[in-house]
C-alpha cells in the first residue's frame, strides 16, 4: 500500500466497502451504470436519460418531491404513532403530552405541514403533467393512477385531520362526513333513498347509510376516530404505496419522463 | 377605499372581474408571457398583499397557522402558471418559426447520465425539501384547539382547506350534488381527459397553441373553480358561510337578506299568479325540462354550432362525454349567477326525493 493514498482510497478498498458497493466511484461510463443498476433504491431511475427530463425547468421536480415528503410523512407518522392512542379518552391528552413534555419537538409539526405541503406539491405536479402533455399516449393509464394518488393523498391528509380529536378536527370531519349522507341512493339524506323501503322499513336509515359505515356510528366519536386512524396509518397508507410503486413502474414502462415524441 | 375592496371582493364581482381578466389573458397570452407583465405583476401583487397584511383583521386571518400552506399554495399557483405560459408561449413562437420546441433541441434530446445529473438534483431538492419543513415546523406550531365537544359546534365550522372550494359549492347546489355527484365527476373527468384528448400535438413540451381549448377549458377549471373558490372558502367566509370582505371584521350577528326563491314559485306564483300545483311533477315541470333540455337540446346546440368537425375527428362517444363534462362544469358558474341575479335557489325543488338542483 503506498503511503500517499488518501483516508477515503483506503477505505473504499476494505472487504467491508467492497462487500456493500460492488462498483468502484462512479467517475467513468462502467461505474455510473453499476451505481445506478445495482442499488435498490437507485434503480428507480434508468441509468441514461434525455437531457429535458433532468431540467427542474421542465419537471418542478413536483411529484420527486411529493414522494419525498411521503417517505417524510411515512417516518414522523411512525414516531408519533409511538406517543399517540386512538381513544377519545387518551387522543387529546397525548397530543397536548407531545407539545409539553417533549423538548423542542417538531414531529407533529413535521408532520402536519409536512401533510400539507404534499397535498400542495401533488396538485402542482398534476398541473405540470398536464401542460406538458404528458398524459397523452402513451401516458394514458398513468395519469388516472396519478389521479387516484391525488384523490388518496387528500383522504390521508382529510383522516389524520381528526386525529388531533380537538374542535377543528371533530367539526371539520363532521362537514366533511356530513356530504356523505347525500350520497344518492345510499345515504340517508340523498336522492332516491326515500324508495328504498319495505313497508314502513327504510333500507336506508342512518343506522346503515355509507356516513355510518364511514364513521361506525350517527356522529363522529371514538369508533370513528379509530376507523379513522387504522385508515390514515395503515389502510391507505399501504394502498399508496403500492400504486407509488406502479406508478413509478409505469413512468419508466412508458419511456421515462416525457419529451417531444 | 378599504370599505371599496370589501365591497367588490363579493363573489359577484370578484368572480366576474377574475372571468374577465381570465380571458383578457387568454386572449393577450403573448403579453401575459413576457418577464415584463410578471415583473409588474409580481411588484404589484407584493405591494398589495403588503398593504392588506397591514390590516389586523386581514392578518388575522393569513397569519392562522392552518391558512398559511394556502399562501404557499397561491404563490406556487400563481408562478406555476406563468412559468407555464411563459415555456409554452417560447416554444410556440419557436415552432412558427420552423424550431423544435426548446425539449426537443438536439442538444436536449441527448442522452445523459442518471449518476450524478438526476441523483445530485434530487439530492438537492431533498435537502431544500427538509430545511424547508424543518424551518416552517421551528417557526409555525401546530394549533390545537380545546378538546373535541360534539355538543357545541363552532361557528363557521370549515372542512379542511383543500376541500373548502367544494363546501364553497353548496352554497349554490345540494349537498348530493356539491359534496359527492361533483367531486366524483371530477375525479371521473381527469381520468378522462387522455381518453377525450386526441390531440396528438403537445406532448412532452410546454405549449399553449397546439392545445388551446384543452390548456383553457383546464386552466378555467383549475383557476376558477378550484383556486378561487378555496380562496372564497378560507378567507372570505365567516360565520354562518355569510361573506365578509378581506378587511370586515367576522361578527357573527351579521344580517343577510335570505330571499331566495325557486324557479318552481316564480313560475307559479310571482309569473302565473296561481297557488303551488299539488303534483310534484305539474310543479316541477319546468325546472325539469330546462334540465333535460340543459343535457340534450344545449349538446345539439353546440354541436350545430361549433362541434361538427370536433364530432367527426374525435367520434361520438368521447365527443359527447367531453359535452358532458363541459356542461356540467359549467353549471357550477351558471348556478352562482342564477343565484345572484334572480334569487334562485333550486331549479328543481323536490324535497320529497332530496332531490333538489
Amino acid at each position: 500500500m503506498a503511503d500517499n493514498e488518501s483516508f477515503v482510497e483506503k477505505v473504499s478498498k476494505t472487504q467491508v466497502w467492497k462487500s456493500i458497493f460492488r462498483h468502484g466511484p462512479p467517475n467513468n461510463a462502467r461505474n455510473r451504470a453499476a451505481v445506478v443498476a445495482g442499488n435498490v433504491f437507485l434503480h428507480l431511475h434508468p441509468i441514461k436519460l434525455k437531457k429535458s427530463g433532468v431540467q427542474l425547468g421542465y419537471t418542478w421536480c413536483m411529484g420527486g418531491l411529493t414522494f419525498f415528503i411521503f417517505l417524510a410523512l411515512t417516518v414522523t407518522g411512525i414516531l408519533l404513532m409511538f406517543y399517540y392512542r386512538p381513544t377519545a379518552e387518551y387522543a387529546y391528552n397525548d397530543i397536548i403530552a407531545l407539545r409539553e413534555h417533549v423538548p423542542l419537538g417538531i414531529m407533529r409539526e413535521l408532520h402536519r405541514w409536512g401533510a400539507h405541503a404534499m397535498v400542495i406539491t401533488v396538485w402542482i405536479h398534476m398541473f405540470r403533467v398536464f401542460m406538458t402533455g404528458s398524459y397523452k399516449p402513451p401516458r394514458e393509464f398513468n395519469w388516472g393512477v396519478g389521479v387516484i394518488l391525488l384523490v388518496l393523498t387528500m383522504l390521508l391528509s382529510f383522516t389524520g385531520y381528526l386525529l388531533p380529536w380537538d374542535q377543528l378536527a371533530i367539526w371539520a370531519i363532521t362537514v366533511g362526513s356530513n356530504m356523505a349522507k347525500a350520497t344518492p341512493f345510499l345515504g340517508n339524506g340523498g336522492p332516491g333513498a326515500a324508495f328504498a323501503k319495505i313497508g314502513d322499513f327504510a333500507l336506508v336509515s342512518d343506522k346503515n347509510d355509507v356516513r355510518f359505515q364511514l364513521l361506525g356510528g350517527r356522529f363522529v366519536g371514538e369508533a370513528a376516530l379509530l376507523r379513522f386512524y387504522i385508515l390514515h396509518c395503515v389502510f391507505i397508507p399501504v394502498v399508496v404505496a403500492v400504486l407509488i410503486a406502479v406508478h413509478f413502474w409505469r413512468v419508466r414502462k412508458d419511456g421515462g419522463i416525457s419529451a417531444p415524441l | 377605499m378599504k370599505a371599496i375592496i370589501n365591497y367588490l371582493s363579493d363573489p359577484v364581482f370578484s368572480f366576474t372581474g377574475i372571468i374577465f381578466f381570465f380571458f383578457l389573458g387568454i386572449k393577450h397570452i403573448e403579453v401575459v408571457a413576457s418577464k415584463k407583465f410578471a415583473t409588474i405583476a409580481l411588484i404589484l401583487i407584493l405591494i398589495i398583499f403588503g398593504w392588506m397584511s397591514l390590516d389586523p383583521v386581514f392578518l388575522s386571518i393569513v397569519i392562522w397557522p392552518d391558512n398559511v400552506p394556502i399562501i404557499f399554495l397561491l404563490a406556487l399557483v400563481i408562478w406555476s402558471t406563468w412559468f407555464a405560459i411563459h415555456k409554452g408561449v417560447i416554444n410556440d413562437q419557436r415552432m412558427a418559426a420552423g424550431e423544435p420546441p426548446v425539449e426537443g433541441t438536439p442538444e436536449n434530446r441527448e442522452k445523459v447520465w442518471a449518476w450524478p445529473n438526476l441523483v445530485y438534483t434530487e439530492l438537492f431538492a431533498i435537502i431544500a425539501g427538509t430545511v424547508f419543513l424543518i424551518a416552517w415546523s421551528i417557526l409555525l406550531k401546530s394549533p390545537l384547539e380545546e378538546p373535541a365537544n360534539p355538543t357545541w359546534a363552532p361557528n363557521p365550522a370549515k372542512a379542511p382547506w383543500y376541500f373548502l372550494g367544494l363546501q364553497e359549492m353548496l352554497v349554490y347546489f345540494d349537498p348530493w350534488i356539491a359534496g359527492v355527484t361533483l367531486p366524483v365527476l371530477i375525479v371521473v373527468g381527469l381520468i378522462a381527459i387522455p381518453y377525450i384528448d386526441t390531440n396528438p400535438k403537445g406532448n412532452g413540451y410546454y405549449s399553449f397553441k397546439d392545445r388551446k381549448f384543452a390548456i383553457t377549458s383546464f386552466l378555467f377549471g383549475w383557476l376558477l373553480l378550484w383556486i378561487f373558490l378555496i380562496i372564497i372558502g378560507t378567507f372570505l367566509r365567516g360565520p354562518n358561510w355569510t361573506f365578509y370582505g378581506p378587511f370586515e371584521f367576522w361578527d357573527a350577528h351579521k344580517v343577510v337578506a335570505a330571499n331566495n326563491i325557486n324557479l318552481s314559485e316564480i313560475f307559479w306564483i310571482k309569473f302565473l299568479n296561481m297557488p303551488l300545483p299539488k303534483n310534484i311533477f305539474a310543479r316541477e315541470f319546468l325546472g325539469l325540462i330546462l334540465v333535460a333540455i340543459y343535457y340534450t337540446f344545449v349538446p345539439v346546440f353546440i354541436t350545430r354550432k361549433f362541434g361538427q368537425k370536433f364530432l367527426i375527428t374525435m367520434g361520438k362517444a368521447r365527443y359527447y362525454f367531453l359535452i358532458f363534462l363541459v356542461l356540467t362544469m359549467m353549471s357550477l358558474p351558471l348556478k352562482m349567477y342564477l343565484r345572484w341575479f334572480i334569487n334562485l335557489k333550486y331549479i328543481v325543488f323536490m324535497p320529497e326525493f332530496e332531490l333538489n338542483i
